[in-house]
This record gives C-alpha cells, sequence and structure tokens, in this order.
C-alpha cells in the first residue's frame, strides 16, 4: 500500500515538474557549490536580495525557481531533496511544511520569537492585504477604505463595476486562501464583500501580478487582497492605481522561508537565510521593494497573522472543502 | 607496657558517615519523587489541554446527508501552542476510515468516548497522543467519529529539563545541608567522650576519685565501670604499699634483735672456733638483712616507677645531703667523699628514687674501692643532666661489665665483701623510670666510673 502511494507520488512529482515553472534564473552560474531556491516571488523582486547575497560568495550560485504558493508546497511534498531554501508567502502551508518535518532546524539563528517558527521558519517580510484601486473608476467619488465602504462604493455603481472587480481564486492560490481564511475569522464583513464581488461577475485571479497587470490597463477597476509591495513595485502603475490598506481590520501576511531538512549545503542555506534576516530588518537599508519585517524604528510590525500552528486548521481537507463551497456560493454566482 | 590504645575504626567518622549516607540517600529519593512528582504534573498538563483540543474538534463533527463535516475550530490547535513550538499531527476517521489529516497518524481500534491518552511516535518522532470518538446520529444512520490528535514533547521536556535541574540544585543543597548538620550533631555527640577523656587526662596519677560530672545516660556505664576500676585500683595500691612497709619491717625487725644477740653472744664467748661460729652468723645476718633491705627497696623501686610522682629538686642539694649522711661510714674506711657540681641542677623527678640510686652506687665505690681513697661525686647539667660516681678501685670486671645491671648479678671481684647483686639494678631502674640509663665504665687511670643519666 505504501509502495504503491510512493510510486503515485513520484508519478505525479513527475507530472508536476513537466509543469512549466513561472520563472527560473541561475544568478552566477558556474560555481563550485548551487543553491536551489523555490520560491513563490517574482525574481525581479527577489533578486537584489540573492545579488547582496553572491556579492562576497564568489564561490556559491543560487538557482532560482519561481512557482505558485501550492505547487510548492506540492512539489516539495514530492521531491524535498531537490532544494534548499523554501520562500514562500503561504505562511500556512510553510508551517505545515515545517510541522511535518521538511525544514532544518537552524541553531544560532536570532530572530523573534513571533516571526519564527521552531526555530526553522523564518519570517522575512510584513506585507498587507490591500485594496488597490483604479483611479479613473473612482474619479470624484469617494475612495473607499474600508471594506464596509468598498461595499456601498459596489452597490452604489454595479454598472460600473459589473465584470471590473477582481480577487485571487482561493482554490488555485494558497496566498489567497490563506488571506480569505483570516479575512472570514475576522470579520462577516468578508462573507457579505464577497457576496457582493460575487453578483458583480467576480473576476478570478490566480496570482498578484496578473490582477495588478489588468487593473493598469483599466480592465478591472478594483482589486481586493492584493498585495500591496506589487502594486508599489510597479512603476508605470503609480499614477493610475490607488492602494488602500483597509482602515477596518489589516490582514498581514508574512513571507516566510526555511532550509530544507535534506539539503547538500546546510551551511550555505543557513548562512543565505541569516544574510536575508538581516536584509530584511528594520535597521538595515533597504535593498529590495520587499517590505521589511520590521519598522525602522525597530518596533514588530503589528497585526501579522501569527505565525503558529493553528494556521494548519484551514488546511485540514473537511474545513477547505467547507469553506471552498461557502466561499464559492459567495462569490461564483450565475 | 605501651599506652597506646588498639583503634579500630572511629565514632566521630561512623556516624558522620551514616548520617551524610543517610542525607545523601534522602536526597537523591528526593530528587527523584520530585522530578517524577513534575512528570505526572507536566504530563497531566499537557494530557488535559490535548483533551481540550480533541473535545473541541469532536464538537463540530456533524452529519449533512450522509455526509460527515468537521469544522475545526481555530482554537483548536491555537490552545496547543508551546513556547517550543511544538509540532502537531491529527487524523480524523470515521468508522475506522481516514478522513482527512496526517495520514502517518495510526488509529487507536478501541478509541472511545473518554479521551485515551499514549505515547506513540509519528513520523518518526515520539508524540504524546490522545484519542477520542464520538457517535453520530443522523436520520437514518448512526456513525462514529474518532480523531487522533498528537504532540510532540519538546516544551515539555525543556520544563522538565528546568525541573529536574532545580531539583537537583534542590537536592544537592538538602544534601549540603544535611552534611554540615550531620558534622554539627557528629562533633556535639562525641563532645562528653572528648570531656571525659580530657579529665581523665589531666588527672594527677595518685587521683583516682571517681569521675562524678554529669554525663550523657549512654556513656553512664563506661563512667560507672571506670569509677569501680578505680576503686579497685586505689585499693590494690594501697594494699601493696602497705604490704612493701609491713614486709620490711617485719623482716628487718627480727633480723635486727637476732644480730643484737647474736653480738653480745659474741662478746661472752671465748673459745675461738665458737667465736669464728658467732662471726659467721653474724654476717649471715648482715646478708639476710642487707638481702631483704635490697629486695624491699628494689620492689618499692619497681612499683614508684609505674607511678612516677615528678617533682621539681636541686640534685646538687639532694646530692651533698646523701653524702653528708654518708661522710660518718666514709670516714670509718679512711675514705674520702667530694661532691663536684657547679650552682645548681634543677630537675623535676621522684626525690626518693634518686635518692636510693646515687646512694647505692656511693655504696658501692664505698665497698670495693681500697681504703684511704677519694670517691668523687659529679653532678652536671650539660650535655646531659647526670651524676658521676668515681673512686679509686680496681674497677668493674671487665669481662662483667655488661651484666653486673642484671639481678642478683654479682662481681668476681665482690668476694666477701657483703650484698645481694641489686644495687645496680635498682640505679638502672631508676634512670630508665626517669628516662635516662645507666652507664658503667673503668677509667683508665683505674677506678670504676657510674654514670647515672637522667633526661
Ligand atoms: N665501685 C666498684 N668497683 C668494683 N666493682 C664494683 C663496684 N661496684 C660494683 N662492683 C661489682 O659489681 C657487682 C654488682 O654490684 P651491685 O651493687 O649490683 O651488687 P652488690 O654491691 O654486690 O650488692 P648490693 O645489692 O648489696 O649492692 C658487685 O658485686 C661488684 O663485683
Ligand atoms: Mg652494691
Amino acid at each position: 500500500m505504501r509502495y504503491l502511494a510512493i510510486v503515485l507520488i513520484w508519478f505525479w512529482a513527475g507530472l508536476a515538474t513537466a509543469q512549466e515553472w513561472e520563472d527560473r534564473k541561475v544568478f552566477n552560474p558556474g560555481a563550485a557549490t548551487k543553491l536551489n531556491i523555490i520560491s513563490s516571488t517574482d525574481t525581479t523582486i527577489f533578486a537584489p536580495l540573492i545579488e547582496d547575497f553572491l556579492a562576497d560568495r564568489p564561490s556559491v550560485s543560487v538557482e532560482y525557481w519561481v512557482t505558485s504558493t501550492a505547487d510548492i508546497d506540492q512539489r516539495l511534498r514530492a521531491t524535498p531533496e531537490a532544494f534548499d531554501v523554501a520562500i514562500s508567502s503561504a505562511m500556512d502551508l510553510q508551517l505545515k511544511l515545517t510541522n511535518d518535518g521538511y525544514a532544518l532546524r537552524l541553531s544560532g539563528v536570532e530572530h523573534p520569537a513571533w516571526a519564527e517558527w521552531r526555530q526553522s521558519l523564518f519570517a522575512f517580510t510584513a506585507e498587507p492585504a490591500t485594496i488597490v484601486i483604479n483611479r479613473a473608476a473612482f474619479s470624484g467619488q469617494d475612495v473607499p477604505q474600508t471594506r464596509q465602504a468598498l461595499i456601498e462604493a459596489l452597490r452604489a455603481r454595479p454598472e460600473v463595476f459589473r465584470g471590473r472587480v477582481g480577487t485571487y481564486d482561493v482554490r488555485q492560490s494558497g496566498l489567497g486562501y490563506l488571506f480569505a481564511t483570516q479575512d472570514a475569522r475576522a470579520s462577516e464583513t468578508f462573507w457579505r464583500l464577497m457576496e457582493v464581488m460575487g453578483g458583480l461577475d467576480l473576476r478570478l485571479y490566480c496570482c498578484s501580478g496578473d490582477m495588478i497587470d489588468d487593473l493598469t490597463s483599466g480592465e478591472i477597476a478594483v482589486a481586493y487582497n492584493v498585495l500591496g509591495s506589487y502594486a508599489a513595485a510597479r512603476i508605470e502603475s503609480r499614477d493610475v492605481l490607488e492602494v488602500i490598506p483597509p482602515a477596518d481590520f489589516p490582514t498581514t501576511m508574512m513571507r516566510t522561508a526555511f532550509v530544507l531538512r535534506g539539503t547538500a549545503e546546510p551551511d550555505i542555506a543557513k548562512a543565505f537565510v541569516a544574510h536575508l534576516l538581516s536584509l530584511q530588518s528594520g535597521d538595515a537599508a533597504p535593498v529590495s521593494q520587499l517590505p521589511m519585517l520590521t519598522t525602522k524604528d525597530g518596533t514588530a510590525a503589528r497585526d501579522t497573522i501569527h505565525l503558529e500552528p493553528a494556521l494548519m486548521t484551514f488546511l485540514d481537507a473537511l474545513k477547505r472543502r467547507k469553506f471552498l463551497s461557502a466561499w464559492e456560493d459567495a462569490a461564483i454566482q450565475d | 607496657m605501651s599506652t597506646e590504645a588498639s583503634v579500630s575504626g572511629s565514632l566521630r567518622r561512623r556516624l558522620a558517615l551514616t548520617l551524610i549516607g543517610g542525607a545523601a540517600v534522602l536526597a537523591v529519593l528526593m530528587f527523584v519523587a520530585v522530578r517524577n512528582y513534575a512528570v505526572q504534573v507536566a504530563q497531566r498538563g499537557q494530557d488535559s489541554i490535548l483533551a481540550a483540543s480533541v473535545t473541541s474538534m469532536l464538537d463540530t463533527a456533524s452529519l449533512h446527508d450522509d455526509a460527515v463535516e468537521v469544522d475545526l475550530p481555530y482554537a483548536a490547535f491555537a490552545m496547543l501552542s508551546t513556547p517550543a513550538d511544538d509540532r502537531i499531527f491529527y487524523a480524523i476517521f470515521r468508522d475506522g476510515a481516514f478522513l482527512s489529516g496526517d495520514a502517518d497518524v495510526v488509529l487507536d481500534p478501541d478509541a472511545r468516548s473518554i479521551p485515551q491518552f499514549q505515547s506513540a511516535r509519528v513520523r518518526q518522532t515520539a508524540v504524546r497522543q490522545v484519542s477520542a470518538s464520538r457517535t453520530l446520529i443522523g436520520a437514518d444512520t448512526r456513525t462514529d467519529i474518532q480523531i487522533v490528535l498528537a504532540q510532540t514533547q519538546d516544551a515539555l521536556s525543556e520544563t522538565l529539563r528546568q525541573i529536574s535541574r532545580n531539583a537537583a540544585f534542590l537536592g544537592l543543597g538538602f544534601f549540603a545541608l544535611a552534611a554540615g548538620l550531620s558534622f554539627w550533631a557528629t562533633s556535639l555527640t562525641i563532645r562528653p567522650l572528648d570531656r571525659l577523656t580530657n579529665s581523665v587526662t589531666v588527672r594527677g596519677p595518685q587521683d583516682l576519685r571517681p569521675f562524678t560530672k554529669p554525663v550523657p545516660d549512654e556513656m553512664a556505664p563506661l563512667v560507672t565501670s571506670l569509677n569501680s576500676l578505680m576503686t579497685r585500683l586505689d585499693q590494690s595500691l594501697s594494699q601493696s604499699e602497705d604490704f612493701i612497709a609491713e614486709a620490711a619491717h617485719r623482716v628487718r625487725t627480727p633480723l635486727a634483735t637476732v644480730r643484737s644477740y647474736a653480738e653480745t653472744t659474741l662478746q661472752r664467748v671465748d673459745k675461738e672456733e665458737n667465736r669464728e661460729a658467732m662471726r659467721a652468723m653474724v654476717r649471715a645476718i648482715d646478708e639476710s638483712s642487707r638481702a631483704a633491705g635490697q629486695l624491699l627497696d628494689h620492689a618499692m623501686i619497681t612499683f614508684r616507677a609505674d607511678h612516677l610522682e615528678r617533682e621539681d629538686l636541686d640534685l646538687v642539694a639532694l646530692t651533698t645531703d646523701l653524702v653528708t649522711r654518708l661522710t660518718p661510714i666514709a670516714e670509718m674506711r679512711d675514705v674520702s667523699l667530694s661532691v663536684l657540681a657547679q650552682g645548681k641542677v634543677r630537675y623535676s623527678g621522684d626525690p626518693i628514687l634518686i635518692q636510693n640510686a646515687i646512694r647505692n652506687l656511693m655504696d658501692n665505690a664505698l665497698k670495693y674501692a681500697p681504703a684511704e681513697s677519694d670517691v668523687v661525686i659529679a653532678v652536671r647539667s650539660e650535655p646531659h643532666i647526670q651524676i658521676e660516681v668515681v673512686d679509686q678501685g680496681p674497677g668493674y670486671p671487665a669481662n662483667q661489665i655488661d651484666v653486673l645491671t642484671s639481678r642478683f648479678q654479682r662481681g668476681e671481684n665482690a668476694g666477701d665483701t657483703i650484698g645481694s647483686g641489686l644495687g645496680l639494678t635498682i640505679a638502672q631502674d631508676v634512670a630508665r623510670a626517669h628516662g635516662g640509663d645507666l652507664q658503667l665504665s673503668n677509667k683508665a687511670e683505674g677506678g670504676a666510673c657510674a654514670i647515672l643519666q637522667l633526661s
């Protein structure tokens, strides 16, 4: 039975690897030791951090593999030995991987307790989920600052917004599912918003990038639960878009990294994570466009989603089925 | 006779070791007990949280058209957060068939509604595991939901490590305190013994009074026996002293009487052969009298030497006094006695014994040295305290000089001088009782030299 399962997983893993990577880049090619990093963060955004790490390590090369958060989880469970470091914005999946024993304990890496778990999983950004609007659609109107205000704005002008509101397809996106479940936990407003958006032919996206593209082009007017950092990173979007961190309650995700337990290069992998953490602490000069984990004055980013085992609650198959069916009822109305 | 006691073991050590050993055993017991108790309490703590968590999970199970729904509460896992970030595994089963969770978690076949705890392994990790079940009743179905929830024990073992460390410190502290106390208690217990020893030691040799100071109950038999022993000793001592004095008196008096009768008879007898017989008789009486005297002196000296009673005295004065007393006898033999000394020679010893020894040496000089000669008695304090008696006679017989100090040993030259062969024995015993010795030698220019050395 077990062998069958392993064969199945292997076969399925083969299929998965056959799947396209979103992006893949080798830094410092040809060096003696190589670090394989699997990540959900776009190469352009993450590259400066890798380059900073490699600056004084000419003998190390990094291959950076980009895919979706859900795919990261599946690939790591299938072939954990293929990667050395895992970086993802889906805190729940990362925590579950750590819980299930995929992560290596990094002794000696100093990090605040709220931003690490089991000395294995380390958070290095604090990024709020935001409402992003195309300014054109709201010219002459009040810009909604809260979810409730957004509900009212959408209800007030359904003809403007029909087919022009977007959010994550939580069935596909790990980060979208994390945001949705945390929102649902925080307030009933989430469900009302989903119902209103579902009534307006809600468009569903796999990733923040696509949503921002469509917002910039004016294809959609409002996107909910987008990573503000991605929007801010687009220079051409600056004048067109407005990023609104909801004032009622923030849902702030922390991007996390861990070293795989089976890594062949534990020392370099650990050095990479430690370097990443030092670059992303509030007192370092920003190297990338990723938000810092802590603010300039050293105080912790507040109201982040806690790194705790409770994150695994919504990953339960029964719970997930129930949540998704509720979400589908609200968001997909024919 | 050796006065050293033969020692085997030490009461103080035995007592201290017993107490300290007891304390060590108690400390270890305490450590084990505290630790075991802590393990139980900590385990119970984790178990009750696991039970609460699994109960809250089971609570959300429901049946909808024969489909089981379990809406895991966020708090179920949140309450399992620990400072050590312990890992959590769980699995949900319906009538024993896996529904959701971690496939590595094995269902305990007899999970009941009351949570069951056990230690198990999930994903090669030791965990504490709780299993519980709940029966759901639908319209026409009845189904059992089982949930197994497991958690690693990192935080628990950290807590236990801390408790163990504290318990160890506690045990060590207890041990140190108990060890200190046992030393104190030991010396307190031994102190009356020390006190008794002390009061025995400081007593003078003649002090045989019973001990009257109060002692602990346990020592009462010892002190009682000691007291009775001393009473008996005192009695037998005074008895033997009395006996010696009595014996001397009883022998000497009749001998003196017999001798005076013999002398008187000698005056009256005219026949030469009868006179000869009477003279032999007087001589025999003199021999017996001398022998009795020397024997009693020797007995007295042996007795006193065992209980040496020292007092401060001036050896020069003592010698001069003796010389004065012996001068009449010396004059009869035309022998001159002279004392050679400078100032005083202070010494602490038994005057009766020393006098006796010197008198025996002077007695020999008068007996064996020729008439019209000099006997010189020198008293010195440097390099040793010694009294030297030198005469101008023939000296000790060279071949016997080593054995003359033996009892009843007389020299070849003794001839018919009256004597019993105990004089030098007495002098030697006295010297040895005072930590010195008697040295005999012959002067190159002729004459015997006896040195009574004291220390
Ligand atoms: N001053 C001396 N000169 C020569 N011989 C001596 C002298 N003193 C002792 N002797 C010898 O040593 C022997 C032992 O002496 P010691 O004084 O012990 O016994 P004693 O004189 O014979 O008897 P007593 O017991 O009456 O003294 C003597 O018999 C004698 O032969
Ligand atoms: Mg003599």
